[in-house]
């Protein structure tokens, strides 16, 4: 296999099932919001987050950007080797540093993880650094954390959740190794 | 700080560009394309989750989650702020403005940080929302199954620890 393969990327369609039962759920809560509380108050919701959608816009296509960038131009053996299926711990440590530093919000993050997995990084590593920026990434921990809960509570937190991305790493990379298991004992291909 | 992380994003999406110009710019301009192309399909859902679940949260009952997540409901209290956190709409204000206001309503420490992890970790309307659409859905369930105990594992944390 060439190391110049195209990547299989996953495609989806625009809207599915699932955007339809958001959807629902939202033009639900949308009715209920303006009769009970009126239109001023509907209004006020909408235009604030309205503001909010025009401030992601940037970072989305940035990230969007990013991601398509690295699955053309991270080399290969270099991702496999650090935080392939065989890094073992070392790769996840790896990762949960990266998911630290890694800047962005959830939209950033979900593509440039499943682009590094789309040239072989393994699923552990990849699901350590999606809950190290989740749970201890610094960006949101300044932005959104720190303002809402003070300094004590987000100092606590943060220490308490150090070792979680190592765990789910791991935890990962059992459970995948049992699916594999048993797949393969059911005598199915994947 | 918010216009930091934006500036940070864009000169890493800049680099990027800049070393796969320099390889070729036929690759330059298939990335940016191809950038472009799943932006473009990502904004209705965005649209959705940002400017829907605004109305969402407006229809939770703050003091009612403050009352539930109390400092001596013990497992009950940390089983509910799981379910809680998973049921929260994923927009970022939310849930740390519940979790804010619990607090402030006399939720204990350990609860709090249950609810705010499991929120992080595994919000319902964040998977379908945010996760799905962009990674593959083994790796999404995957992630899931792992991320189960880890808001009960902070919160024995928290407990061992002492309150903060």
């Amino acid at each position: 296999m060439s190391t110049e393969a195209p990547i299989q990327r996953r495609r989806r369609k625009t809207f599915d099932w699932s955007s339809a039962t958001i959807a629902i759920a939202v033009a639900v809560s949308a009715v209920v919001v303006y009769w009970r509380d009126g239109q001023a108050r509907f209004l006020e919701i909408l235009f604030g987050d309205l503001v909010l959608f025009v401030d992601i816009l940037p970072k989305v296509l940035a990230a969007c950007l990013i991601a398509a960038l690295v699955a053309v131009l991270m080399p290969r053996q270099t991702v496999m080797r650090w935080v392939g299926a065989e890094s073992g711990l070392l790769g996840i440590v790896i990762a949960t540093l990266a998911g630290t530093i890694c800047p962005g919000g959830p939209i950033t993050i979900f593509p440039i993880a499943a682009a590094f997995v789309a040239i072989g990084a393994d699923t552990g590593a990849a699901i350590a650094f999606i809950t190290s920026w989740t749970l201890l990434g610094y960006a949101r921990i300044l932005v959104w954390e720190l303002p809402f809960f003070g300094g004590e509570f987000v100092i606590w937190r943060t220490l308490i959740s150090i070792p979680l991305p190592i765990i789910a790493g791991l935890l990962a990379r059992f459970i995948a190794g049992r699916l594999v298991a048993r797949k393969k004992s059911e005598g199915g291909g994947g | 700080m918010i216009y930091f992380v934006d500036g940070l994003l864009w000169v890493i999406a800049l680099g990027l560009g800049l070393v796969a110009a320099s390889r070729s710019r036929a690759l330059l301009w298939t990335s940016v394309r191809e950038g472009a192309v799943d932006c473009v399909r990502l904004l209705p859902r965005i649209m959705l989750g940002v400017v829907g679940s605004g109305y969402i949260a407006a229809l939770l009952p703050q003091e009612v989650v403050g009352r539930w997540l109390g400092a001596d409901s013990g497992v009950t209290g940390l089983c509910i702020a799981m379910l809680g956190g998973a049921f929260t709409p994923g927009g970022p204000v939310i849930g740390f403005s519940i979790g804010a206001a619990a607090l402030k309503g006399g939720a204990g420490t350990p609860q709090v940080i249950a609810y705010t992890i499991a929120w992080a970790l595994f919000a319902v309307q964040r998977l379908f929302i945010w996760e799905l659409p962009v990674m593959p859905e083994r790796l999404v369930w995957l992630r899931v199954m792992a991320s189960l105990p880890l808001p009960l594992l902070a919160a024995a944390g928290a407990m061992l620890l002492g309150r903060p």
